[in-house]
């Protein structure tokens, strides 16, 4: 019998382990180690930030769904890792912490023979001091956030119906956040729900973003087919933003926030500030923190895990410069290149590079934007994982032979900018690959067939649309494994 | 200080296309936007289709 352990219950762990258990079955263990009791599915957070869903609606238990799969679950956070056992034993291993009530802290060992990393981001507040919701600005990177942010958007509405300004501030927290495209839903949502009351003539609202140029989202930007034009998401985004009254400030990282008052640096080296009432900006992501030690005890967590705490796996990590970056430096098989039964998937694979330029402010400070990795990939990567994983241990073939690099990968985005069945939108874009890839597509670095840019009421239904399915799948429901990642 | 006389010109976002009412329109006309969803389905299907072996 073997034992696969999977780290983290999220979009691209939650994927890999209904896979790996449809085709491993009874004979073998699928446990999955996460430190919360729920599935959430974060794009919905949005919603729960406008008030538009509650928190019950983007998330659910997951000891109920596991216990049917006959999946070992255990509401614990992973601490370490032992990829060559210890003196005593070689079987490999995970130390993990319980932070189920009762349990809190207890630590406990489990075996495995393939270990799936599938912890996604640290939300990393505290590389931004006075960032997140222990300090003065909102998230919605969680539903948790997402709630709290909701609480306080609603004074934000009381004071506008009193008749007094507010100023709103959405984007990036960090000068080398991601995930530009959920803060933009939001700000986008904020609006619209201002509208919905009858008071943006109150409301400034501003985007405030570490871009290069609005529509980069981490990705460089892409280019879209629109109107019998090809258009920039540069054009597309400030066109959104601008429709909207939101007015923007880019190439900006954000150094400190105080109450009231976010500290920032621009590109160009100054030194700036801009006052807010209520700022929901993104945090910087980071690895899980897992440590990795060798038989002996000694620290390898270097030889696992990049600087930045997301694990090395089959990418190409020569350090190189923007010119040099290429799209075959992009992992395909997420497994780790010392510990052939080690894989990291979704959002916890280290990336080789950014995919936007690297900019440096005078003082020396970078900022840009991280990769993103959204939803598609952290799905596709945890099922791809889940498949060769299943065909080693059933076949014994190791070839990896289900593949995926986000430079072949194609995206879809679909940017909510309303809630309402006859009046909500979104923005849908899609782009293929996720990757630029400049040898095989040398106009636009991407197939540009492919790419829609379209905003209208057809958007928000897929979006609505796509969280049931989503959530559908999640909960195992009847031919979840029809509903593509 | 502010430009009472050309208050919308010389911003960032005075240079974007913004929608006509048109369409706008479109984008929220419930016949359009039902053919328009199946159009978009069809279109993101095939990217993820064609994504990965
Ligand atoms: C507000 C918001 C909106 C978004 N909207 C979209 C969208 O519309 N479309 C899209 O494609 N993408 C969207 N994304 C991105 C998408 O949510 C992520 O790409 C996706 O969640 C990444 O999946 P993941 O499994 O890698 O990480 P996560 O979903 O974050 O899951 C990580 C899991 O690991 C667990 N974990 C953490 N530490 C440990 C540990 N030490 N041990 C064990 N387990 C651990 C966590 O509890 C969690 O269960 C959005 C993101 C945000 C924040």
């Amino acid at each position: 019998m073997a034992k696969v352990v999977v780290l983290g219950a999220g979009i691209a762990g939650h994927t890999a382990t209904a896979f790996l258990k449809k085709k491993l079955g009874k004979k073998h263990e699928v446990i999955v180690i996460s430190p919360s009791p729920y599935y959430q599915w974060i794009p919905s957070n949005i919603w729960v930030g406008v008030g538009r869903m509650k928190e019950d609606e983007v998330r659910f238990k997951l000891d109920k769904v596991y216990k049917k799969w006959g999946v070992i679950f255990h509401q614990a956070k992973a601490v370490g890792i032992y990829p060559e056992g210890d003196v005593k034993d070689a079987k490999p291993y995970v130390i993990a912490e319980y932070t189920s009530e009762g349990k809190i802290g207890e630590q406990f060992k489990i075996e495995y023979d393939f270990l799936v990393n599938a912890t996604g981001p640290k939300l990393n507040f505290e590389a931004t001091e006075g960032l997140g919701p222990k300090g003065f600005t909102e998230s919605v990177c969680s539903y948790s956030h997402a709630s709290e942010a909701w609480k306080n958007l609603q004074h934000v509405f009381s004071k506008l119906e009193k008749g007094e300004k507010q100023k709103i501030v959405i984007g990036t927290g960090h000068p080398m956040a991601t995930c530009q495209g959920a803060a933009f839903e939001y700000i986008l949502n904020v609006a619209y729900e201002f509208k919905q009351r009858n008071l943006s003539d109150k409301a400034e609202l501003i985007w405030l973003t570490n871009e290069y140029e609005l529509g980069d989202f981490g990705m460089s930007g892409a280019y879209v087919k629109r109107n019998g034009y090809i258009t920039s998401t540069k054009i597309f985004a400030e066109s959104v933003l601008a429709e909207n009254n939101v007015k923007w400030i880019k190439r900006a990282g954000v150094k400190k926030v105080e109450k009231g008052l976010i500290h920032y640096e621009t590109l160009a080296g100054e030194y700036k500030t801009q006052e807010f009432d209520f700022a929901m900006l993104i945090p910087s992501f980071a690895g899980a923190g897992l440590k990795a030690y060798a038989n002996d005890g000694t620290d390898i967590t270097t030889r696992l895990f990049a600087p930045n705490g997301f694990m090395k796996v089959d990418a190409d990590y020569t350090p190189k410069t923007y010119e040099e970056f290429n799209v075959k430096d992009w992992p395909e098989t997420y497994q780790n290149p010392v510990y052939k039964n080690i894989f990291a998937v979704g959002i916890a694979f280290a990336p080789p590079h950014p995919i936007s330029k690297p900019q440096t402010s005078p003082n020396g400070t970078s900022i840009f934007p991280t990769p993103p990795r959204t939803g598609m990939p952290s799905g596709v990567t945890g099922k791809i994982t889940a498949l060769n994983i299943a065909e080693w241990i059933l076949k014994g073939d190791d070839s990896l032979k289900h593949r995926a690099s986000m430079g072949k990968m194609g995206a879809a985005c679909i940017v909510s900018a309303g809630f309402s069945l006859t009046k909500g939108q979104a923005a849908t874009m899609t782009v293929n690959p996720i990757v630029p890839d400049w040898e095989k597509y040398p106009d636009y670095g991407r197939n540009i067939k492919y790419t829609v840019g379209e905003i209208g009421l057809a958007g928000h239904w897929m979006k609505l649309m796509l969280h049931y399915m989503f959530i559908h799948k999640a909960k195992g429901y009847p031919f979840w494994w029809l509903i593509p990642e | 200080m502010e430009n009472k006389n050309n208050p919308k010109v010389y911003y960032e976002e005075s240079y974007p296309p913004v929608p006509t009412k048109s369409v706008k329109f479109w984008r929220s006309c419930v016949i359009w936007q039902i053919y328009r969803f199946f159009v978009l389905n069809y279109k993101v299907m095939k990217i993820v289709a064609f994504g990965h072996n």
